[in-house]
């Protein structure tokens, strides 16, 4: 079953900026699947259209095949969202937010109850439950807004840039709670994300935006794959005065200590050792030189927006 | 079932409105019985003998009537504004609008809140009264239905006032300019029968007249207007008022992108 089809989707705000144009999308049931692009790609417009807080021009969204426009009740029921920013009562406890919107949901006081205290438990805000929210730190917020978008239970979660600004630590915790929620509960998730390593690191599939269009729709390690090179760089054991001329590799010496490798599709890492090895180069370590998610973003907007493709 | 689920999403609007002007009553609940009182000692007590009777009732009786509706009108639209306004402000209004609640229940939510404080506000200022004068009620059913009606009323105001505010000014100018204005010169502090007939003629214009004048008939069973057409006004008021909320939402006006 798909989880959210989006057919001919448009917007056009006041004023004639064309947020959307004619996008076109699904997502299955179970995926964890990520929304890449630019600031003002159109990325929280149409989040903002799925969760109803903009209106669309034109098109249809529908949420497991309930139409957002006609079956109203049963799709919104479907959907969670955890926006970008902070939007609860500064002046509530946290467990009056998080029973207030599963009251919002029809989810009756005893059972909203419970839900609180399980998701309350599981995000670790269970002891903070009578703090009023704006004495809650960032991360603790963050992990608030996630609690309140699960107390319905819904089958679709959307995040829209949930780890912003919180630090590595508290990230890790919330990938390992994401990714458990979409396995074990099997949540349809949906994230917008600015860190492609997150993409990466969490998204079966990834569609990419760009000046309103989905300019890419594909499985993350089709993505992937469809890189040409990858640049490392290598740490040596033993300083290098100079690079050997002879190497077939295109390598570039950064330090006496540090080398830097572009391999192509056709070539392979083993290849390269072995011929590092003769030349009497040893490597003590190798890592990549960028996000390869990153570097390949970085190819599809240019190429968009050259009218060419970039990703060979 | 959807009944079931709409009655608990309403429940719940009109719980957290009711939570919020209770945790803060220094501010809500406590200024309007001082202010109130202050009336009932200035214009009743100090002032009122020497103004001696009006329309053959004392004035501080006179008074009673126009001052807990002017509590009434004031407390039920400030609190439809400023929670409203402070939703949009803070954005938990978003908490309500990606949830399946109605639009309809939204407003009537946001509605009963300022109807539950108007009517405690309402009530408190009575219970004040009765420390300066006897209170005895003509007709209750026509004293309970006209405040409850002039509450809604003026919450849906409110509620309209608050959907086009884009800054804290803007919730304070309809009261201040208008609401004020209207309520003082709507008959709350003297009869018209006392005005000459050009400003006669020109209070009759004052919707808020009419409400005063159907609470004070509903207490005395005295009024310088015909209730019914009093009742007419504010069920058309009403009617007006609603419909343009319910088109402000549905447009998701001040509220949506």
């Amino acid at each position: 079953m798909k989880a959210l089809t989006l057919e001919h989707l448009n917007k056009t705000y006041k004023g004639g900026v064309v947020a959307l144009r004619d996008v076109n999308l699904t997502v299955e049931e179970g995926d964890f699947f990520g929304l890449l692009g630019p600031n003002g790609a159109g990325k929280s417009t149409m989040i903002g259209i799925i969760s109803s807080l903009v209106t669309k021009t034109a098109g249809r969204v529908v949420v497991f095949d309930h139409d957002l426009d006609r079956h109203t009740w049963e799709a919104k029921a479907s959907l969670g969202l955890v926006p970008q920013e902070f939007n609860f009562n500064n002046f509530e406890t946290v467990e009056q937010i998080v029973l207030n919107q599963a009251g919002y949901y029809g989810i009756r006081r005893r059972l909203a109850r419970q839900r609180a205290e399980r998701y309350l438990r599981e995000l670790g805000l269970w002891e903070k439950r009578r703090a009023v929210s704006r004495t809650l730190s960032g991360g603790m917020k963050r992990r608030l807004m996630i609690a309140r978008a699960l107390v319905h239970e819904p089958r679709l979660l959307i995040l829209d840039e949930p780890t912003a600004g919180v630090d590595i630590e508290l990230r890790r915790s919330m990938w390992e709670f994401l990714r458990r929620i979409n396995q074990e509960y099997g949540v349809t998730i949906i994230l917008t994300t600015h860190y492609l390593e997150e993409a990466e690191s969490l998204c079966r599939n990834i569609a990419i935006i760009d000046e309103g269009r989905i300019i890419e729709n594909t499985d993350t390690q089709s993505l992937l794959t469809r890189l040409s090179t990858h640049d490392f760089v290598l740490d040596l054991k033993h300083p290098l005065e100079q690079l050997p001329a002879k190497l077939t590799f295109n390598v570039r010496q950064l330090s006496p200590r540090q080398l830097e490798v572009e391999i192509h599709k056709h070539q392979t890492l083993t290849a390269l050792f072995s011929e590092l090895a003769q030349a009497g180069i040893e490597v003590s370590s190798m890592k990549n030189k960028s996000n390869r998610l990153e570097e390949l973003f970085l190819r599809l907007l240019q190429g968009d927006r050259d009218g060419s493709s970039a990703v060979a | 079932m959807y009944w079931q689920r709409t009655l608990v999403a309403l429940g719940t609007i009109a719980r957290k409105e009711a939570q919020r002007y209770l945790r803060i009553w220094v501010q809500t609940l406590l200024p309007p019985a001082i202010t109130m009182a202050l009336y009932f000692v200035i214009f009743g007590n100090l002032i009122g003998p020497r103004i001696g009777p009006m329309d053959g009732y004392t004035y501080i009786d006179f008074i009673v009537p126009g001052i807990i509706m002017m509590a009434v009108i004031t407390n039920s639209y400030s609190n439809v504004v400023s929670s409203f306004f402070g939703a949009k402000f803070q954005r938990h209004v978003e908490e309500i609008l990606v949830s399946p609640t109605p639009n309809a229940v939204i407003l009537l939510g946001y509605i009963s809140g300022g109807v539950s404080r108007g009517l405690l506000t309402g009530f408190i200022v009575t219970l004040v009264s009765m420390a300066f004068t006897r209170i005895e009620i003509h007709s209750i059913p026509i004293t309970v239905s006209v405040v409850f009606l002039t509450s809604v009323l003026f919450s849906l105001g409110g509620f309209i006032n608050a959907v086009f505010a884009r800054k804290f000014d803007d919730i304070s100018i309809v009261p201040v300019f208008i609401l004020t204005p209207l309520t003082y010169l709507g008959g709350v502090f003297y009869s018209i029968s006392l005005l000459p007939d050009f400003w006669r003629m020109a209070s009759m214009a004052n919707p808020v007249l009419y409400m005063v004048n159907a609470f004070r008939y509903g207490i005395l069973g005295a009024s310088d207007i015909n209730i019914w057409v009093a009742y007419g006004l504010v069920l058309m008021f009403i009617s007006i008022l609603a419909a343009f909320s319910m088109y402000l939402l549905n447009r998701g006006v001040g509220i949506r992108g």
